[in-house]
């Protein structure tokens, strides 16, 4: 191979990557996990009453405790670089908004969820709805305006 | 070798504060990245097109920066060639960092690129170049996205090998 093509095809990509890595990192979007995973999570984590084509965390079982109006929870891991920063925004944000609780879970700790939910990287955050329902997911540092706009649909 | 006293006293108590004792000006990773880029380069464009060509001077880089990597990995970032470069040249021009970050992430991209230098050498040794080209290219990338973009490549390895892990 051609080294000097090499290097000029790994600048390329690696600028490329990094660009549009900036430009996607943090965005809010809706949750496109598919139903399959869906019911699998459901019957990883089944909840009596849970409403039909939408996913559910079940609270009793992560130990997590549901906002009464929403809930952040945050995955992250033993080596990852955003996650202090996306943790100190989020559990910020929960803090000041009344209704909204912030939750961090280790992703090696919960590596069942972290396959049904397709998570690839941390920190990845879910935004549930008071029912604990899956209303949006971002990858990499999140924007506080972008949450704080969807906190307010969901609230 | 040493920076200004009051500038280490900062340094220590700024630690103190976040990380314990292990927090690290989040600069320093990112100045070694770019040397980490600057040597990978060099050693992409020595390797020869062929294997009659001479392989010594890709070699010799190749291994001097597995040392560089497996030093911040095995001996912690207080042993990274760079890193010492910058906290003894760098850092005392620039003034104390805004704030500290954790040191574990930086340490296992080190142990990553390590990895991916091994697989170089093995390339060189079994005299197949392009296992070297395609390792040093990964390697490159990676250092070049941590150097420009301040993204941790090697940091996402971890959860992609723990979920590996769990499915096996």
């Amino acid at each position: 191979m051609n080294s000097l093509w090499l290097l000029v095809g790994v600048v390329l990509i690696a600028v490329g990557f990094g660009l549009w890595r900036k430009w996607s990192d943090g965005r809010l979007r809706e949750d496109s996990t598919e139903s399959e995973v869906m019911d699998s999570l459901l019957s990883v984590h089944s909840t009596p009453g849970a409403p039909e084509g939408q996913q559910q965390f079940d609270a009793q079982t992560l130990g997590i405790l549901l906002g009464s109006q929403a809930t952040l929870v945050q995955f992250s891991s033993a080596f990852c670089q955003p996650c202090r920063s996306a943790r100190l925004l989020l559990a910020n944000l929960a803090d000041d908004l009344p209704g909204v609780t912030f939750v961090e879970l280790d992703a090696e700790g919960h590596l069942d969820l972290v396959q049904t939910l397709h998570i690839r990287r941390t920190p990845t955050i879910f935004l549930l709805d008071s029912a604990g329902n899956i209303k949006k997911r971002a990858v990499g540092l999140p924007r506080k305006s972008e949450v704080v706009a969807a906190l307010a649909d969901v609230v | 070798m040493e920076a200004p006293r009051d500038a280490a006293e900062e340094h220590q108590r700024l630690n103190a504060e976040s990380f314990g004792r292990d927090g690290i000006d989040p600069r320093g990773p990112r100045f070694s990245a770019a040397i980490t880029s600057v040597v990978l380069a060099a050693a992409l464009l020595a390797v020869p097109s062929s294997s009659s060509g001479s392989q010594t001077v890709a070699v010799v880089l190749v291994v001097f920066q597995t040392l560089v990597f497996g030093f911040a990995t095995f001996r912690g970032l207080d042993a990274h060639l760079y890193g010492r470069i910058f906290r003894s040249v760098v850092a005392p021009r620039l003034g104390p960092p805004a704030e500290l970050e954790d040191q574990a992430p930086p340490r296992f991209s080190q142990l990553v690129g390590f990895l991916f230098m091994v697989v170089a050498l093995l390339g060189f040794f079994f005299g197949i170049l392009w296992i070297a080209q395609i390792a040093i290219g990964f390697a490159l990338a990676a250092a070049l996205l941590n150097a420009v973009f301040n993204y941790c490549l090697g940091c996402e390895m971890y959860l992609l090998g723990a979920r590996i892990r769990a499915r096996t």
